[in-house]
């Protein structure tokens, strides 16, 4: 066989197929299977008519969007001063909030499971306060990374353009920056959304299991070999990234996100 | 003026909130933890003075330092392998026809957008199906775990190395072939040293993916590793389990104040060889 070079992909796309796209199909076999491998809908009646699942659904994107506003809020006016020449000069600040980054999540979330033990805010009196404090600290860093590095680009000209033509700070804030750093935003949301709902470690650690996200119920499901229920978790779970696959595409069309971080 | 000073303590003030746990955690790696009657280490934070009792007890807990043995391990093996899959896959790629480029982009885009507990599950019943049906055995052993963490890691190698290879001179490749180059020889020798740092950036991404991972490991792990006949341990499993038992050993506070070590110097590291390649650039043009 003559080398081609595109030879070299075959292994890799080999690869995608046996452990990325043959498992979801074998999620979906299992979501419409009974116990006996028989076609049923059982899975689909199960859920929406148990109001105990349709809770752990809302409470999970309750949650993924809470987190996920609370650290664009803190995120992005971060981002923007370090970003900003004329109020942070150097790297070293920037790399200071995504450091945390590299120390392992789960040895991170005890250490705010601790924290909060000694300031009394544990998650057996405050789980809802709790788990929102663990989720923000962890992904706090994942925010602040994608809209730094769009903020680093920002066009200065089109900022000052827009107040010569008679824009004020506000107007110059949402017509300029917020459009120019969308990319930004949309991967910030890529990278928080989706890993809020489907979190197990930092919930079930820093609630002290009270509260049960998507992520503990599809586990719990297969901990007790309950894999047709626990498949349909898992393909409803499958049918939002889907969704917002199609949604990020639409947004990232033109600045395709395929910048490396280092 | 005002702004300024504004912003910079809104800035202070995050980061003070955002290491606080870190930094209280480390003051408390140098005290003694009280015991409880039976020998029950108290895990809750208290000060029983200065010690550094905590970092020779740290070495001494077995079951701690396996664990972070087989988290080093796997995390440089599946790099290794992620690395070797995903930029292989992503040189193919960039040289098919612009349909089948455009299918592995997308499959690609699967498991970067894809949520990590869904891969992990699906591939834990694929194995554990198998296992059952087929092979009458259970799979799960390093291998299942390594699958694991080369699907989390190896998308995000091709990432790296793909705009690396679209900033190539389609010409380089060209000219070595009519000097005499072979197809084979021409690769190695002109295009991989060009997309070298795309691949090194992915090898180094790869290993902090692999050494944060939780999910994977809990559901691909088997026996196997530094474990023995065990189920494999690595720091994220070990300490969840500790957590949800009772809560973390007090040693593990001394390991994250290594850790956290460990991490700024390399940042600093980092930060030093910026600054200086800045200065070259600037004492270049000056020229």
């Amino acid at each position: 066989m003559k080398f081609r070079r595109k030879y070299l992909a075959i292994p890799y796309v080999v690869f995608l197929f046996l452990f990325i796209i043959f498992p979801i199909f074998v999620i979906i076999f299992y979501a419409f299977t009974d116990s006996s491998n028989h076609f049923s809908l059982d899975q689909v009646i199960n859920f929406f008519t148990d109001s105990s699942k349709i809770m752990v659904l809302v409470v999970s994107v309750f949650f993924a969007i809470l987190n996920t506003a609370i650290c664009l809020l803190i995120g992005y006016p971060i981002a923007y001063f370090l970003a900003r020449k004329d109020y942070n000069k150097n790297t070293v600040l920037f790399f200071l909030f995504i450091m945390p980054m590299w120390i392992n999540f789960v040895l991170r979330t005890s250490a705010t499971r601790d924290l909060l033990f000694l300031i009394g805010l544990d998650g057996g009196h405050y789980p809802y306060l709790a788990t929102t404090i663990g989720l923000v600290y962890n992904y706090l860093p994942f925010v602040i990374l994608p809209l730094y590095s769009t903020m680093i680009k920002l066009d200065n000209s089109q900022m000052e353009a827009a107040a010569d033509l008679g824009c004020n700070k506000m107007q110059v804030f949402f017509k300029s920056v917020i459009p120019q750093t969308m990319p930004g935003i949309v991967s910030a949301i890529i990278m928080t959304f989706m890993p809020t709902m489907t979190t197990y470690v930092i919930s079930d650690t820093l609630s002290e299991r009270n509260i049960v996200l998507l992520g503990s119920s599809i586990a719990s499901a297969f901990d007790n070999n309950n894999w047709n229920s626990g498949s349909f978790l898992a393909m409803i779970m499958l049918i939002i990234v889907f969704i917002s696959m199609i949604v990020t595409n639409r947004f990232t069309k033109k600045s395709e996100v395929s910048e490396s971080i280092w | 003026m005002v702004r300024k000073i504004l912003a910079k303590s809104y800035v202070f003030l995050i980061l003070l909130i955002l290491y606080l746990p870190i930094l209280v955690l480390i003051v408390f790696s140098f005290t003694e933890p009280s015991y409880a009657v039976g020998g029950r280490q108290n895990t809750n934070l208290e000060w029983n003075g200065f010690s550094v009792m905590l970092y020779g007890q740290l070495f001494k807990n077995k079951e701690l330092m396996t664990a972070l043995g087989n988290t080093i391990l796997i995390a440089v093996i599946s790099a290794f392998v992620a690395t070797v899959l995903g930029s292989l896959g992503a040189i193919g790629a960039f040289y098919s026809s612009k349909k089948s480029k455009k299918f592995i982009d997308g499959l690609n885009q699967i498991p970067v957008a894809n949520a990590e507990i869904i891969m992990a599950i699906s591939i834990a019943i694929l194995f554990t199906f198998l296992g059952s049906v087929i092979f009458k055995t259970s799979l799960f052993n390093f291998w299942t775990l390594l699958i694991g963490h080369v699907v989390l890691s190896a998308p995000f190698v091709y990432l790296n190395v793909k705009p690396k290879l679209a900033q190539l001179d389609p010409s380089l490749y060209e000219a070595a072939l009519d000097l005499g180059a072979k197809p084979r020889q021409a690769l190695f020798k002109i295009i991989l040293p060009e997309i070298l740092p795309g691949i090194f950036a992915g090898f180094i991404l790869a290993i902090t993916l692999s050494l944060d991972d939780f999910i994977m490991t809990a559901f691909l792990r088997g026996p196997g590793l530094l474990s023995g006949n065990g189920n494999i341990d690595t720091l994220s499993t070990y300490v969840q389990s500790k957590l949800k038992l009772s809560g973390a050993p007090a040693e593990l506070r001394a390991l994250t104040a290594i850790i956290f070590l460990i991490v700024i110097t390399i940042v600093v590291g980092i930060i030093i060889k910026q600054n200086r390649s800045l200065k070259s650039k600037k004492e270049r043009r000056n020229f």
